[in-house]
């Protein structure tokens, strides 16, 4: 299978999260879109690495997920305070920075 | 092999995208990167489609399925008033998704429309991965440690349960105001310590990185 192929699928997955991310208001699955473009970007390294038989860019979407995984963690901590202090979990009304 | 993982991927994507309840989002997420291994597994990256299923469809999606199950997967309209990103977020997507398409089948790369160049018989392999990441690229490699360890706390921090929280968010501006040069430490224990710690780690992180960069490159 070409290379081209993968490069599309992975430039699909990364809009479809593009739509999510914009048009969710659920901060738990605007954190799961973001994952969706992480790894529509993580397929196009990979092909890469494939296309050009190195394996810096296998190192490199080992390392998204290295960021991903903490972004998840800090993500989840911060809706769970959320939750904990009855604010609303809406991105929209969750709109100001103050404590 | 492609077709049905290609599809497999996409579905789980609009999945997690278009269904209301939370948790079938996540379940749908989950579905999306094990097709998403099996592709990784047709590019000849072994030890990429071993770690995404055990790490991310594994342990990272049980966290998820923690978090909604503690949040409670409310059933939500999508945009009941219909805003204006309702319409504007699949339209700047799908110009996003045609921009891409044009310039990866645009460009110019020779190698773009063949199975992709010769590889070496242990490339993605474990030991391969291995000794890259020992080797060549041994900063990121610390760098990414220093980051898990640094989320780690931020994330402890941050979601830890708060007793008396007005009066402590109180003390703690003025400790914030008065009292900077205590550290990290004194910080922490008041209510606004989410905000100040991990700077400290971060800049810790980076200054104590700075002096083996030379080193780790050789």
């Amino acid at each position: 299978m070409d290379v081209s192929w993968f490069l599309v699928l992975s430039a699909f997955i990364f809009g479809i999260g593009a739509a999510g991310v914009l048009s969710r208001r659920n901060p738990l699955v605007v954190l799961l879109c973001l994952e969706l473009m992480l790894n529509g970007a993580n397929l196009a390294l990979v092909a890469f690495a494939r296309m050009h038989g190195d394996g810096g860019g296998q190192i490199f979407a080992l390392i998204v997920m290295v960021i991903a995984a903490c972004e998840v963690a800090v993500g989840l901590g911060i809706i769970v305070a959320i939750f904990r202090r009855r604010l609303p979990v809406d991105v929209d009304e969750l709109s100001d920075l103050r404590g | 092999m492609f077709f049905v993982a290609g599809i497999g991927a996409l579905g789980g994507a609009v999945g997690v995208v278009a269904l209301r309840n939370p948790f079938y989002s996540v379940l749908a997420l989950v579905a999306h990167l094990v097709c998403l291994a099996v592709l990784f597994l047709l590019l000849q990256a072994e030890f990429l489609a071993a770690a995404q299923v055990v790490v991310y469809a594994g342990a990272v999606m049980v966290l998820y399925v923690f978090v909604v199950a503690y949040v409670g997967g409310s059933d939500e309209p999508l945009r009941p008033e219909g805003g204006a990103l309702r319409v504007l977020g699949p339209l700047f997507a799908f110009v996003l998704v045609a921009e891409l398409c044009i310039a990866l089948l645009g460009s110019s790369l020779s190698l773009i429309d063949s199975q992709g160049g010769d590889v070496p018989a242990r490339f993605g392999t474990p030991a391969e991965i291995g000794s890259l990441l020992l080797q060549k690229f041994l900063v990121s490699f610390e760098a990414a440690s220093y980051l898990l360890l640094v989320a780690a706390v931020g994330a402890v921090v941050l979601a830890r349960r708060r007793r008396g929280l007005e009066e402590d968010e109180t003390s703690g501006l003025s400790t914030e105001a008065g009292g900077q040069p205590k550290g990290a430490p004194a910080a922490a224990k008041s209510a606004g310590g989410a905000g100040t710690v991990r700077p400290s780690g971060m800049s810790a992180t980076s200054s104590r990185l700075r002096p083996e960069a030379p080193g780790g490159n050789h």
